[in-house]
């Protein structure tokens, strides 16, 4: 409880919450903000943004509605960056467990995998991945998340080697715990916390890397998604900015609310520190 | 120069394995594909049942994976990359023509990015906690939220669109047989926009790493002792910001790979033909090799520039030598 007023009373925490929150809100509510097709044709084309208070952003080059619009996108946008960061974390705390605990020929395999996902430019590989399986979201998901991994998967390593010389976990191996015992209910409760500190920053590239893919038309068809919408607007450009510049906003919003959320859980933990 | 040697030497050896997982990787990847690389050549030149089993046999393609493994390492290992679909030619003739000008576009938003970043996070480091430093801060953050490829988007607009300043699109001017200063110029003028773009985003993280770094120094005992012997707030951020550079040296080489998933987005947004659009058209074309080709490419260059890294750090830093464990 005290660590959580430590976050929320940084001026970061708020900055995020304030701007996240009410994202979160319209994509929950989007059905019933926007019921119907938000792909549906509802007035004439290329309205500009604040002309009618029906359709407060306007519409696209086929007359839809741009903010029934950006509210699905939303539900794209923070449902992939959530997922792909939790995929990220999970992978990559197991892999980093079993490099720090399994031994060195287990340690030395997985840390040279690790290396080699991190040679490849991770929005390539997401790429590569995408247009060879096809884009649903979970292959966008899926293909996030293995560029991510690596990271997390480090810094549980570390912390796993520098947890397994503990007294606790020897206290567990003489009372006869098995080793994946010891590895998954002992040493990784202990070593999650530094690796949760890399969230914020996995879920905002998340976020980012999903835009691009989709801008490149590689996101799932089936779905409105913001990077899609950009580039939608983009061959209007000329005459209609405003279709690319609005849910350009709406990603820099969602992907500067994560960063100051990660902001503020590191000033907090910083004067936890400094009082402990 | 010794320890130089023993340093490439190591990161060399230390590479294999890594390219090989790559390799494997690339591999595995290509066998997730629908259809093999002859139907994607009969596809683009046309051919009858009998051809395609003849060229499956003379391609080694109806063997098994584990031999078709081998098959495509010994290729490689010639320099091989395979045949690419879309363009009817050998995929590495195609990416090394792309290539030199996706290096031109990422080196060009490199150097803006680290000499803009260093500059700015100085400012903002030279008193951490001042209303400059949390302008810059917070700006910088901001800055870091965009995506490249929307910056790009709204710089052509108020500069290619509405100014007319620079180009809309593309590498150079078409046909302008221009030669020697007035093409590069020409060049230039094309690319001042993508790397813009590419290195203002980039630039939020060394600018930074740069201030987070000179807020850490600025508690280290030299420092009190340089305030204690009276010497002027300027020459003191001169120290500080020197011991700080080091670390956005290792930035570098982390950055590489990023830097090149980012042009790809950039160069498509811009038209730019180089490996990033290459990338894209791969994509579109559903032309696997050379997207595998593009990747490994990718890999050796990611590795590449991290060796780079590493000497000019061991260099710059004579505390650190070839022996030392992690680099």
């Amino acid at each position: 409880m005290t660590s959580l007023r430590r976050f929320l009373s940084t001026g970061e925490a708020r900055a995020g919450l304030a701007m996240l929150l009410p994202l979160i809100v319209l994509a929950l509510l989007a059905p019933v903000l926007f019921p119907g097709d938000p792909m549906a044709i509802v007035g004439q084309p290329l309205l500009p943004p604040f002309q009618e208070s029906a359709l407060p952003l306007g519409t696209d080059r086929l007359g839809r509605d741009v903010l029934a619009q950006l509210v699905h996108g939303a539900q794209t946008s923070l449902l992939v960056g959530l997922a792909a960061a939790l995929s990220a974390l999970c992978i990559g705390a197991v892999i980093g467990t079993i490099a720090g605990f399994g031994g060195r020929v287990a340690d030395e395999v997985l840390m040279r995998i690790t290396e080699a996902f991190q040679t490849v430019p991770a929005f390539l590989l997401a790429l590569a991945f995408v247009s060879v399986i096809g884009p649903t979201l979970a292959s966008v998901v899926f293909a996030i998340a293995l560029g991510a991994w690596p990271a997390p998967a480090r810094v549980a390593r570390a912390e796993v080697l520098s947890i397994r010389e503990k007294d606790y976990v020897a206290a567990a191996r003489v009372v006869g715990k098995r080793p994946l015992e010891i590895a998954f209910r002992e040493i990784l409760p202990n070593a999650l916390p530094p690796v949760l500190a890399l969230s914020s920053v996995i879920v905002a590239s998340a976020i980012l890397i999903e835009a691009a893919l989709s801008f490149l038309g590689l996101g799932d068809p089936n779905r409105i998604t913001w990077g899609g919408m950009i580039a939608e607007g983009r061959t209007v450009l000329r005459s209609a900015s405003y279709l690319s510049i609005i849910p350009g906003i709406a990603l820099v919003v969602a992907v500067l609310a994560v960063y100051l959320l990660g902001e503020g859980a590191a000033k907090a933990r910083l004067s936890k520190r400094s009082y402990a | 120069m010794q320890r130089a040697l023993r340093l490439v030497a190591r990161r060399l050896l230390g590479a294999i394995p890594v390219l090989a997982i790559v390799v494997a990787g690339t591999f595995l990847l290509l066998e997730l594909a629908p259809g093999d690389a002859v139907d994607a050549y009969i596809a683009s030149t046309g051919g009858d049942a009998t051809m395609i089993t003849a060229l499956r046999e003379s391609w080694g393609l109806n063997q098994s994976a584990a031999a078709r493994f081998g098959l495509f390492v010994s290729r490689l290992a010639h320099g091989d990359l395979g045949w690419s679909i879309s363009f009817s030619r050998p995929v590495l003739d195609v990416i090394m023509e792309r290539l030199p000008r996706t290096l031109l576009l990422m080196g060009s938003a490199t150097a803006l990015s680290f000499a803009l970043g260093t500059l700015l996070g100085i400012i903002a480091g030279a008193r951490p906690g001042s209303i400059r430093d949390r302008i810059l801060s917070a700006g910088s953050l901001a800055l870091y939220a965009m995506p490249s490829f929307w910056l790009g988007l709204v710089l052509s607009v108020v500069f290619a669109v509405n100014l007319r300043w620079f180009p809309l699109s593309g590498f150079e001017t078409i046909a302008s047989s221009k030669t020697g200063i007035s093409r590069a110029l020409d060049i230039a003028s094309h690319l001042a926009l993508p790397v813009t773009a590419l290195g203002l985003v980039y630039m939020a993280l060394y600018m930074r790493v740069m201030r987070a770094s000179m807020a850490e120094i600025w508690r280290e005992d030299f420092v009190r002792a340089l305030i204690a012997r009276g010497f002027g707030h300027f020459r003191i951020v001169r120290h500080v910001a020197r011991n700080a550079l080091l670390p956005l040296v290792t930035m570098l080489g982390v950055q590489a790979a990023v830097m090149l998933g980012g042009s790809v987005v950039i160069e498509s947004v811009f038209a730019v033909p180089g490996l990033g659009r290459l990338t894209q058209e791969a994509v579109a074309q559903r032309d696997t090799p050379l997207l595998l080709g593009i990747i490994l490419v990718s890999a050796v260059f990611v590795i590449a520039v991290n060796l780079i890294v590493d000497l000019l750090y061991a260099w710059l830093d004579p505390r650190i030598g070839a022996s030392g464990e992690t680099l």
